[in-house]
C-alpha cells in the first residue's frame, strides 16, 4: 500500500467517488444530529459511555477473566491469539474440526483486521460474507471502505453489473434483466444468500459488546443475515477485540442508546441478538470465543492512545471528517478508514511502514471528529501524539515489549525544521531580527517553497508574512490599549 | 494475560475497578408518560420504522370475547398465508379464528431451516416492548419459541400485552430481561441502507412485521 499522501492523491482526483462520498455522509450526518437531539441526556450517557469503557480497560486482565470463565461455564470455549496469524491459525483448525469447507459470516472488523477471508481461503475453506454491502465488496473483489457502509463508494449501477457478472461463480445467479433498482438488487442477495444460510453448518462473526459479568455477547445489525449466522449453523465462531468486553449487563443500556444513535441514526437499529454460551436445541451447539490482541495491549500500555479502544466502531467520525469525505476509505489502507483509522491502525501495527506513519497526518486537526465521538475519544490528541511518535520516536510498546523505536524515516526535514525554530525561539535577538528581514522582503517571496520544501507547498497556502512581526507592533502601540496610546497606534499607521 | 498486565503498568496494583469513576446521571427513561401515553409512543415509533400496528382489545370479563383472535385470523387471511409457525407456549386461543386448512407448524427440535423457508407466517408472544425506540424483544420463552422461527419466515405477527409487556426505555427493559435466555431485539422488520442509503425493508429476516398491541387500556384507541 502506498502512503496516505499518494493514496488520496489519486482518490481525490476520481469526481465520481467524491460525489458518491459527499452524498453518503452529508446525508448520515444530518440523520445522526437528528437521533441524538431527541435524547436530552446525550452528554451524559456519552460520559457515562466513556468511563465505562476508562474502567474495563485500566482493569482488562480482571474483566476479562471474568468473562472466560462466565462464557466457559455456558457451554462456550475461549482461545487466546496474540496476532492475525495466531488467529486465523486458530479459526482454520475450529472449521477443519467440523469438516466443512464452506462458512457463513457476519460482517465483522476484527477478521477484516486480520484478513481472515484470504486465510481460510489459503486452507481451502470458503466463506460467504453475508451482509449486502460486504458481498458487494466480495463479488467485486474489492476492500472496504466504510466501516457502516462498506460499499458507499458503489452506485446502483455498478452493483448490478457485480451482481449480474458474479453471483454465478459463487452460488445462485442473479435474476435475469436484474434492474438497479435498489429493492431488486436486495431481492437477488436475498435469494443468492438464503440457499447459503439454509446449508450453513459453520458460522463466524465478531461482536460489538462482550459482558464479563454474564458471558453475553451482543451483536447489532440491520438485515437479518447476522442472526442467520449466529443461530442457523451448528457452530459458532466469534473473533472478538479482547476491548470489546464491558463490565456488566446493565453497562449496555448506556451503549445500545449511544451506537446506534451515532451509527445509522436510528433510535434502534433493526436487530440486536445476545447469547451466552450455547441453548439447548436453539441456535449452534458448539460455541466458540477467539479473543484477538493483534496490537491491543501495545495499544493499551500507550497513556495517550488508550483511549482509542473505547471506541464502539459507530463510524460517526467518517461522517464528519473532511479529508475522509475527499481521500475515501481505501486511502487508509486498513479496515479501520477515516479518523478512528488514522489513530487506531498506527498503534495497532506500528509506525515502521511509510503507510502506518504517514496516518497520523491525514487530518487537518478540525476536532470535528472528537466533538461527534460517543465514548469521547480525543482523536486530535492521539493525532498529534503519534506524530510526535512518528518524528521524534520514544518509547512504546511493540509486540508485548517495551522498547525505544526510532523517528521513521523521511521525516528529517521536518526534523530539522523543528530543530531550527527551538533554536531561533530560544535567540529573540536573531528571531526578531530575521521577523524584520523577512518582512522587508515580502514582495519577492515565492508561492511555492523551493527543494525539500516543495512537497509541503504543493497542498497547501503558503502563509503571507504580514508587514510588521506582532513584537514589533506591540513594542509601538502596546496592544491598542492602555492610556491613550491605542489612539497613538492608530495615528501612527495612518 | 501476562502482556495486558505489563502494558497496565501505570494503574496502581491496589486500585480496584470501582475507584474508577462512572457516573450514571441520564435518564432512567425520557420524559413522564402515562402507561397510555407509553403505549401511543410505542404504537408511533413502531410505525416510523415501517411495522405495522394494529390495536385488539382483552375485555376485563372472561364472558365477553376478545378481538385478538379474530385480528390475527384477519391478518392471515389477508397475506394468504397458507401455514403458520406455532411456539410451543402460544395461547390456544390466539389462534382460534384461524380456519383448519392453515397448516400449524410446531415449534420442534426436528423442525429445519428448509421446513421454515417453506412456512408462510409466524405468530408470537413478546419478554418485553420499549416504547422510546419502537423495539419488540423476544427472549426464546414457551409463546415466542426459538430463534429461528422469528427469523425464516417472510411474514411475522408479535402480540404485546400493553401496560405489563410496556416498559418506556432501554435501561427499564434491561432490568427485565434475563441474560442467560437468547435475546432477539427487533425494531421495524429487517432493513438495508446499503445500496445508495437507500432503504429497503427485507434482506434476510421477515419483510413484513406486524405487531399488535393487546390489552383493556388500548381498547378503542386506533
Amino acid at each position: 500500500m502506498p502512503a496516505f499522501p499518494q493514496a488520496a492523491n489519486a482518490s481525490t482526483r476520481n469526481t465520481h467517488l467524491r460525489a458518491n462520498l459527499r452524498h453518503a455522509t452529508h446525508t448520515i450526518r444530518a440523520k445522526r444530529a437528528t437521533a441524538v437531539a431527541e435524547l436530552d441526556d446525550w452528554s451524559r450517557l456519552r460520559a457515562a459511555g466513556a468511563a465505562i469503557k476508562d474502567r474495563t480497560l485500566r482493569h482488562l486482565d480482571q474483566y476479562l477473566e471474568q468473562l472466560e470463565s462466565a462464557v466457559t461455564a455456558a457451554g462456550g470455549q475461549i482461545h487466546w491469539a496474540a496476532d492475525a496469524d495466531e488467529a486465523n491459525r486458530i479459526v482454520t483448525e475450529l472449521v477443519r474440526a467440523t469438516g466443512e469447507r464452506e462458512v457463513v459470516k457476519v460482517k465483522s472488523m476484527a477478521t477484516q483486521e486480520i484478513g481472515l477471508n484470504g486465510a481460510l481461503a489459503t486452507a481451502g475453506i470458503t466463506a460467504y460474507e453475508t451482509d449486502l454491502a460486504e458481498l458487494i465488496v466480495q463479488l467485486g473483489d474489492d476492500l472496504p471502505s466504510h466501516i457502516l457502509v462498506p460499499a458507499i463508494h458503489r452506485n446502483r449501477g455498478e452493483i448490478r453489473d457485480i451482481f449480474t457478472e458474479k453471483m454465478s461463480q459463487w452460488g445462485r445467479p442473479a435474476p435475469d434483466g436484474l434492474t438497479d433498482a435498489p429493492a431488486d438488487l436486495a431481492e437477488a442477495a436475498r435469494l443468492h444468500l438464503r440457499e447459503k444460510f439454509l446449508n450453513a453448518k459453520v458460522g463466524i462473526s465478531g461482536a460489538n459488546f462482550m459482558v464479563a459479568e454474564t458471558g453475553t455477547l451482543v451483536v447489532v445489525e440491520s438485515e437479518g443475515n447476522g442472526r442467520m449466522c449466529l443461530t442457523l449453523p451448528e457452530t459458532l465462531i466469534s473473533v472478538v477485540g479482547i476491548e470489546k468486553v464491558v463490565p456488566t449487563f446493565q453497562d449496555l443500556e448506556v451503549f445500545l442508546q449511544l451506537l446506534p444513535r451515532s451509527s445509522t441514526a436510528e433510535r434502534m437499529n433493526p436487530y440486536t441478538s445476545t447469547w451466552t454460551g450455547t441453548t439447548d436445541a436453539d441456535g449452534p451447539r458448539a460455541f466458540h470465543l477467539v479473543l484477538l490482541d493483534n496490537g491491543r495491549t501495545d495499544t493499551l500500555a500507550d497513556t495517550v492512545g488508550r483511549q482509542a479502544l473505547r471506541c464502539i466502531r459507530c463510524s460517526a467520525c467518517l461522517n464528519v471528517c473532511p479529508v475522509y469525505e475527499r481521500a475515501g476509505g481505501h486511502a487508509y489502507g486498513s479496515a479501520y478508514p477515516g479518523p478512528i483509522g488514522a489513530i487506531l491502525t498506527p498503534q495497532l501495527r506500528g509506525t515502521q511502514s511509510e503507510l502506518d506513519a504517514s496516518l497520523p497526518y491525514a487530518s487537518s486537526l478540525c476536532g470535528a471528529c472528537y466533538e461527534v465521538c460517543p465514548v469521547a475519544i480525543d482523536i486530535p490528541e492521539i493525532l498529534v501524539h503519534l506524530r510526535e511518535r512518528v518524528v521524534e520516536g520514544g518509547p512504546a510498546s511493540v509486540r508485548g515489549t517495551r522498547t525505544v523505536i526510532k523517528p521513521a524515516k523521511g521525516h528529517a526535514a521536518e526534523r530539522a525544521a523543528m530543530r531550527a525554530a527551538r533554536w531561533a525561539l530560544d535567540h529573540p535577538r536573531l528571531l526578531r531580527t530575521g521577523q524584520r528581514l523577512a518582512s522587508r522582503t515580502r514582495r519577492f517571496h515565492p508561492r511555492r517553497l523551493p527543494g525539500p520544501g516543495r512537497a509541503w507547498s504543493d497542498t497547501r497556502e503558503l502563509p503571507k508574512v504580514p508587514e510588521e512581526s506582532f513584537r514589533d507592533w506591540w513594542q509601538r502601540t502596546r496592544g491598542g490599549s492602555g492610556t491613550g496610546s491605542g489612539t497613538e497606534g492608530r495615528k501612527d499607521t495612518t | 494475560m501476562a502482556r495486558i498486565r505489563r502494558a497496565l503498568a501505570d494503574v496502581p496494583r491496589a486500585e480496584t475497578p470501582g475507584e474508577v469513576p462512572v457516573e450514571r446521571t441520564y435518564h432512567r427513561v425520557h420524559g413522564d408518560r402515562s402507561s397510555a401515553q407509553t403505549a401511543d409512543l410505542l404504537a408511533e415509533n413502531l410505525a416510523d420504522y415501517r411495522a405495522i400496528v394494529h390495536r385488539a382489545d382483552t375485555p376485563s370479563s372472561p364472558d365477553t370475547p376478545s378481538s385478538l383472535p379474530a385480528l390475527i385470523a384477519r391478518l392471515l387471511a389477508d397475506r394468504g398465508a397458507t401455514s403458520v409457525a406455532v411456539p410451543p407456549g402460544l395461547p390456544a386461543s390466539w389462534l382460534s379464528a384461524v380456519p383448519g386448512a392453515v397448516r400449524r407448524v410446531p415449534d420442534t427440535a426436528e423442525l429445519t431451516p428448509h421446513d421454515l423457508d417453506a412456512v408462510s407466517s409466524v405468530v408470537t408472544g413478546c419478554a418485553v416492548a420499549i416504547a422510546e425506540t419502537g423495539t419488540v424483544v423476544l427472549d426464546a420463552g414457551p409463546d415466542q419459541g426459538r430463534r429461528r422461527i422469528t427469523l425464516v419466515p417472510d411474514h411475522h405477527i408479535c402480540v404485546i400485552r400493553v401496560t405489563d409487556q410496556v416498559v418506556g426505555s432501554v435501561p427499564e427493559a434491561l432490568e427485565r430481561l434475563d441474560p442467560a435466555r437468547p435475546l432477539t431485539w427487533i425494531s421495524g422488520p429487517s432493513a438495508t441502507s446499503d445500496i445508495e442509503l437507500d432503504r429497503v425493508e427485507g434482506v434476510h429476516g421477515p419483510r413484513t412485521l406486524e405487531v399488535i398491541l393487546t390489552g383493556p387500556e388500548s381498547a378503542g384507541q386506533s
